[in-house]
């Protein structure tokens, strides 16, 4: 089932069947019973985000639940002074490229998946699965014991590494499946027509694919601005920070300046909100294809 | 699931000659990766678990067979009582995650005017990280500048609730954060699996006189089974290994009452030089996982036909 959800990736929503209008009537849910119970969600999921914003924008001192008047002293303070314009720098550099890195490779190795028969697969695919209980957490001695020997503690790098290889497996496996629900027909034509393997790839393949890298890429975004452990156990120099650290050591060392932290959580925030934004209209298939298959 | 999707696909392309090499070099950095930097720490923390390894007692250092095991299992109340933790965390998170996800897809998944931007607002939390959602709700928690301030100024409380600094309700303080950060990621599966429901079903059974309640039961949770069983799992497996949140939000304390077992190892792995212990408590960990997952799997009849 989700192989088909996956199979028509540009249709947004569910297919609505024809059916008749009485039928349809008796399975409609009244409207109080949609909204009483959303709006009591809405509620729960939205004043914790309207208190961080109405404490980042509201002035000192003021105890106003309204966001008036408007200052953004304390965004100056976060950015400045507690240095998130270079831990922002930096986490954006991590995600990018960590976004990069996890969307070529899994393209590459999802397409050997999808494509070609090859002894090993099986034990390839099921090594994939067992990862998924690998904790990150449990990886971090080993793993920082690997960055010293390559001398890459305290380098961005780390994070980069450390970031893809925990998103290559889903990642892999989202794209493989996408892939595999291109009509192989389509490549074959190009081939007759003369192009050779890898041309028939970028010219036929990977336009369908948009929606997998769309959401494969900004899985591994997201993943990697909101990477805490990994950012703390592996980088110790504050102009190395990513913006998780940054917000964590704001929570501890400046516990007294709500503003400033309700500030740095706004900050952290918005990049993902934008990429969320972006991508939530293929988030529901993008999750169906690669959790529910894998 | 994946494996047998992949087996049997019917677009399998015959081998083109002389191509034999070109999988093996497609997946080869994947492969590299993933065994330089999972599958080689992982061994070599089941390699550490049986050594004595401690920097700062490099005299000690050396095999030591099953020790660090005896002391993790008889000497060290703290492996104990943050597994017991650990249990109760992922159980009370998971089971709640789950109710008010399924409830949550199932209201969205209706038709009705303002679905799409209602469906974006509370899926929203799921893109938040364990730190943001920390400094969130240490907003609405503290006495001065949460809710529960507001709520004495309009006479309803009293002033001064800190629902973090008490034993009694950290925990629940914890896992209502959580909650709001993780209903979404069921909401979103369970609706992806919703919407591959043919509604024929609904209206074969409509006619058969079935009230929604029985539709509910008798198509609706039946075709879910698998997506549920299968994202449970997965979230156990995540909740259990969610650090983030509690390291930021309690830092496992009051008095150790909110450690989990990774909290546990990572913050000895943060503050001691024991690295032999702490890779026993790793693989410890990674032991209990798979064996809970293999058998959940097992238990709940995964993939089989109801």
């Amino acid at each position: 089932m989700t192989v088909q959800t996956a199979a028509r990736p540009r249709l947004p929503g569910p297919v609505t069947a024809p059916g008749g209008t009485k039928r349809r009537e008796r399975m409609r849910v009244s409207r109080w019973q949609i909204w009483v119970p959303l709006g009591l969600y809405l509620l729960f999921t939205l004043v914790p985000f309207y208190w961080m914003l109405v404490f980042a924008v509201r002035p000192r001192g003021s105890t106003s639940l309204l966001p008036w008047p408007i200052t953004f002293d304390n965004f100056e303070t976060v950015w400045n002074e507690l240095g998130f314009a270079v831990f922002f720098r930096n986490s954006l550099m991590v995600g990018v490229a960590s976004l990069v890195m996890t969307t070529v490779i899994a393209l590459a190795g999802g397409y050997a998946l999808a494509r070609y028969d090859f002894r090993g697969k099986k034990a390839f695919m099921l090594g994939m699965l067992c990862t998924q209980f690998i904790p990150g957490a449990m990886m971090l001695i080993p793993l920082f014991e690997i960055f010293r020997t390559l001398g890459l503690v305290n380098s961005l790098w780390s994070l980069v590494i450390a970031e893809t290889v925990f998103q290559l497996p889903l990642s892999l496996i989202l794209i493989s499946g996408f892939i595999r629900n291109v009509p192989v027909e389509l490549e074959q034509a190009a081939w007759v027509d003369g192009c050779g393997r890898l041309r028939a790839f970028f010219a036929v393949v990977l336009p369908l694919l948009r929606p997998a890298l769309v959401a494969v890429g900004s899985f591994a975004f997201i993943h990697s601005w909101n990477n805490f452990l990994f950012a703390l156990m592996f980088v110790n120099e504050q102009e190395k920070f990513t913006v998780p650290v940054g917000l964590a050591y704001s929570l501890g060392e400046f516990s007294v300046d709500f503003g400033a932290l309700a500030a740095g959580g706004v900050v952290a925030a918005v990049p993902v909100v934008l990429v969320f934004a972006v991508i939530q209209r293929y988030l529901v298939q993008g999750m169906s294809a690669g959790a529910v298959k894998g | 699931m994946a494996i047998s999707t992949a087996s049997t696909a019917n677009h399998r392309m015959r081998r083109p000659r002389g191509a034999a090499r070109t999988p093996y070099l497609l997946i080869a950095p994947a492969v590299i990766a993933m065994v330089g930097f999972l599958v080689y720490p992982m061994a070599s923390v089941i390699y550490y678990s049986l050594q004595n390894y401690n920097v700062t007692k490099p005299w000690d250092n050396g095999f030591a067979g099953l020790d660090n095991f005896r002391r993790l299992l008889f000497e060290d109340p703290l492996f104990w009582q943050s597994l017991g933790f650990s249990a109760r965390w992922v159980g009370v998170e998971v089971g709640l995650q789950l109710v008010f996800g399924l409830i949550l897809a199932l209201i969205v998944n209706e038709t009705f005017v303002g679905r799409g931007l209602s469906r974006a607002l509370v899926f929203s939390p799921w893109a938040v990280s364990g730190v943001l959602t920390t400094g969130i709700w240490v907003l609405l928690y503290n006495p001065t500048t949460g809710v529960s301030r507001y709520l004495a100024d309009l006479g309803l409380i009293e002033y001064g609730a800190a629902p973090l600094a008490h034993p009694g309700t950290v925990f629940w303080a914890a896992v209502l954060a959580e909650l709001w950060r993780g209903v979404p990621f069921f909401a979103i599966l369970l609706l992806a699996d919703l919407q591959s429901i043919p509604r024929e079903l609904y209206e074969a059974a409509s006619v058969d006189g079935a009230s929604r309640g029985r539709r509910f039961l008798h198509v609706t949770l039946p075709h879910l089974k698998d997506a549920i069983i299968l994202s449970t799992l997965l979230r156990c497996v995540w909740e259990f290994n969610n650090v983030d949140l509690l390291y930021t939000l309690t830092g496992g304390g009051p008095a150790h009452a909110t450690t989990t077992l990774p909290l546990y190892v990572a913050s000895k792995a943060a503050q001691s030089h024991d690295f032999g212990y702490g890779s026993a408590l790793t693989t410890a960990a990674f032991l209990i996982l798979t064996f809970f997952s293999i058998a959940y799997l097992r238990l709940s009849k995964f993939g089989a036909k109801s």
